[in-house]
């Protein structure tokens, strides 16, 4: 199982990412994110505590998700990038579009 | 009545290994399915023999632009064509790994691909596979023909 989905007691929805987040998964994170949120839920936390890679799939999936989540007024932050995953958000400018967290307890605070 | 065909089992990837002097090839032949790109991509990492690249180097690196050329060659090289398939050869040598990725496709001029940092292209989906490439190697390069792309990681 590539993802796993928890709703907190404030109903901020956190999405784990085990293992990467490319081309061949990224649909099925898509899914599960845009299910969740047409049954109602708006604050989204993605975890990358457990991701080992993520390419440039994963990347755009990423920015598509972010957009529909704000479309319905909802609110996306990433958090547990390691130190690879956040150089790559660096280098792409990806860090400038998305609220980043170093840890989930961090990302859930700041709703 | 046409009874439905139960789902066709993943073929299963077989990985060729040669050793020349202190050199070491592996070669591999990925079907044009994006399913097989992360299982393509495992097997190559956890058989890359040790010694030039540190554990993060391939835990990162080499990870996520060998997945991004394989999915490249997959996509837009053999358009996902189920008759096409994507050859792979790495080349393990004490100063550098070279991961060449070859497609059956026509290429393409990687010199068009516009860069995906600029403020009005930030928030489009795709367009980041090249940046990416280019950022995470110490060099990429394409043949003439733009269906065959040679990613260079450097000892380290």
């Amino acid at each position: 199982m590539s993802f796993s989905l928890k709703k907190d007691k404030q109903g901020v929805v956190v999405v784990g990412v085990d293992g990467q987040l490319i081309v061949g998964n990224r649909q099925e994170l898509k899914q599960k994110v845009l299910d969740t949120l047409e049954s109602g839920g708006r604050k989204f936390v993605i975890d990358f505590t457990k991701t080992g890679y993520i390419d440039s799939s994963g990347l755009g999936v990423l920015v598509s998700l972010s957009k529909k989540i704000r479309e319905q007024g909802g609110d996306l932050r990433l958090c547990g990038l390691n130190e690879d995953l956040q150089t790559l958000f660096e280098l792409t400018k990806l860090d400038t579009l998305f609220a980043i967290a170093r840890t989930p307890e961090e990302a859930l605070a700041a709703f | 009545m046409t009874q439905p065909q139960p789902p066709q089992p993943p073929q299963p990837l077989h990985v060729r290994r040669r050793a020349t002097g202190g050199d070491t090839e592996l070669s591999l032949d990925v079907p044009s399915d994006l399913d097989y790109v992360g299982r393509a991509v495992e097997l190559i990492a956890d058989q890359l023999p040790g010694g030039p690249l540190s554990p993060r180097r391939i835990r990162f690196n080499f990870r996520t632009a060998f997945a991004e050329a394989l999915a490249n060659a997959i996509a837009y090289g053999n358009h996902r064509d189920p008759g096409r398939v994507v050859h792979v050869r790495v080349e393990v040598a004490h100063d550098a790994v070279r991961v060449h990725v070859t497609d059956e496709g026509n290429g393409f001029d990687p010199k068009g691909v516009p860069d995906p940092t600029l403020p009005e292209r930030l928030e489009r989906e795709d367009g980041r596979g090249l940046f990416v490439l280019k950022s995470l190697m110490d060099q990429v390069a394409f043949n003439e023909k733009g269906n065959s792309v040679c990613l260079t990681l450097r000892a380290g």
